[in-house]
């Protein structure tokens, strides 16, 4: 379980982690429409060269960005091979009854790099952006919408909570685990049925622990007299800096060139 | 049924920005019969430690004997090892799971595959061990106890299993005096009627002072000493250096001490305090 890089925050203090939420958040959303948007591989070698440049800045070595794509490559593979063999075009290799095409072979590399980029693109946000901060700023990005019914701080909370809950009972789940297993109770081996049994006496302690924390949560909310996103401050305002600037123009040179590169070569 | 722990390193996610060194080159031996306490600052390695002791972690590097047996090997049968050394994790109520007291104690026996009657004894044994009144209590769902039954109740699930070292991480954190007082008691009676090896690990040096024979001493995944009690706490600033106390009474002395008067400051109980002052007041009288 540990295993699992997306959606894990990193600390550090690097140019990228600084930057403001809002910033990486629409970044984000704009490189991977972009990595839609462009359809041949001239064009891709300029996000590419922007994730790396970003990791390289943002002291995240990109082999730890590579290992999150581990729980995701069987996705991956099946991408890569049904584009392979669905594609009719020129053929240059038979297996069988299946034609391996030129135009199968260009699409499914094509689309693997697209499905790779858009993980290593989007884990460079999560990686570099503490959750408090993200929700923050989706927040900040949803206020505009609340006048037409958008529910911004009430999304934001419970997202916050969510994340905030997420290493907890990750550790809960490990520690009541590790107490049944020292009464003899196996979780890896069985049939379904059998498995599914074994789970039991792990799922009912979970259950009654988180309904107790978010009893506790609601409690202690309460005795804080909260109500609320109305008439809030904030301790950490988000503020846009010279450096989100940069970032922004950095994002725009991005795109006008990828999509130039299409008609200059 | 020997422990032997011999240059245990454990890390945990190796290769990962977390990586994080949680035991380091630790060398212990728990032979048969033993009572130990086991202390140690917050995030020390004592939880790492004992967790090695059945074979839910396993060392990084280093070896884990268990009556024999290197739970390194392929093939160990773990649950064999983990029937034979109980570990009761902190706050263990919060495993209870079934919808009776009696059925969450048949648990562990029940995956020992024992024969019914078997499992029936173990479980009104184990009840009884603890404290707890077998006919009164077996019907009653475990969640409608209080802390203390319910804290019984899930170390009767761990005894219920016959172990021959029980492991006890933090057993009475979060009770009342009483309830306190009386699992300390249990644990003695146990040990006295079973005659099995007990670890105690627990931040009460008053606790350590009175039950253990022997304590071991954690200071960032070293065991940086062990010995008796009485070893132990001669060593003060040493102790107060890495975030630890002696017991209360063994301050008391000390400052009596300081004081000009002339006692034993090896003292670990309120007992042989009072033994040792009324000495030392005779002495005095007498000169």
């Amino acid at each position: 379980m540990r295993e699992i890089t997306i959606g894990q925050y990193i600390p550090g203090n690097s140019v990228i982690h600084r930057l403001d939420p809002r910033t990486k958040i629409l970044i984000t959303f704009a490189f991977m429409v972009l990595l839609f948007v462009i359809d041949d591989f001239t064009g891709y070698a300029f996000p590419a060269v922007f994730i790396i440049v970003a990791s390289l800045l943002s002291g995240i070595s990109l082999k730890y960005m590579i290992r999150g794509l581990r729980p995701l490559v069987v996705i991956i593979l099946l991408t890569f091979v049904l584009n392979l063999f669905m594609i009719k075009g020129r053929v240059i290799y038979e297996v069988g009854p299946l034609d391996i095409t030129y135009e199968g072979l260009h699409q499914g590399v094509f689309m693997v790099l697209r499905l790779v980029m858009l993980i290593v693109g989007t884990s460079l946000l999560t990686l570099t952006t503490s959750p408090i901060t993200l929700t923050d700023g989706i927040e900040s990005l949803l206020k505009p919408f609340s006048r037409v019914g958008v529910p911004a701080h009430e999304l934001a909370m419970m997202m916050t909570i969510a994340l905030r809950f997420i290493p907890t009972l990750m550790e809960e789940t490990d520690k009541i685990m590790k107490a049944q297993m020292a009464r003899g109770a196996d979780f890896s081996s069985g049939n379904i049925v059998k498995r599914a049994k074994s789970l039991v006496p792990l799922l009912v302690p979970l259950f009654i622990s988180a309904f107790r924390r978010a009893d506790d949560l609601a409690m202690a909310m309460e005795s804080r007299c909260y109500r609320g996103g109305e008439n809030r401050t904030r301790m950490k305002q988000l503020r846009m800096t010279y450096a989100d600037l940069v970032a922004f123009i950095a994002t725009g040179l991005l795109a006008a060139g990828s999509l130039a590169s299409r008609f200059i070569w | 049924m020997p422990i032997v722990v011999k240059n245990l390193t454990h890390i945990y996610m190796p290769g990962t920005p977390f990586q994080s060194v949680a035991l380091q080159d630790v060398n212990w031996t728990i032979e048969d019969g033993e009572f130990w306490g086991l202390i140690g600052h917050t995030g020390s390695g004592k939880s790492t430690l004992i967790q090695h002791l059945n074979g839910l972690l396993k060392p990084t590097s280093g070896e884990v004997i268990i009556d024999g047996v290197n739970i390194n090997e392929r093939g160990v049968n773990l649950r064999e090892i983990r029937q034979k050394v109980g570990l009761v994790f902190q706050y263990p109520e919060h495993q209870l799971f079934e919808e009776t007291v009696e059925k969450d104690v048949a648990f562990g026996p029940k995956n020992m595959d024992l024969p019914e009657e078997e499992i029936g004894r173990r479980v009104r044994e184990a009840l009884e061990l603890v404290g707890l009144n077998y006919s009164e209590i077996k019907d009653r769902s475990p969640f409608e106890l209080s802390g203390g039954q319910m804290r019984r109740v899930a170390i009767a699930g761990v005894l219920a299993m016959k172990p021959k070292v029980l492991i006890l991480d933090e057993p009475t954190v979060g009770l009342d005096p009483r309830g306190r007082d009386e699992i300390l008691r249990e644990i003695v009676r146990l040990r006295e009627r079973q005659n099995i090896t007990v670890i105690l690990v627990s931040h009460s040096m008053e606790d350590i002072a009175k039950l253990v024979d022997k304590i071991a001493v954690m200071h960032r995944g070293r065991m940086v000493d062990s010995g008796t009690p009485r070893e132990i706490f001669r060593n003060y600033e040493g102790l107060s250096s890495i975030g630890l106390d002696i017991p209360q009474i063994t301050h008391l002395m000390l400052r009596l001490k300081h004081q000009g008067k002339d006692v034993s400051t090896e003292v670990l109980t309120v007992e042989e305090a009072e033994a040792e002052i009324l000495r030392a007041a005779r002495r005095k009288g007498r000169a």
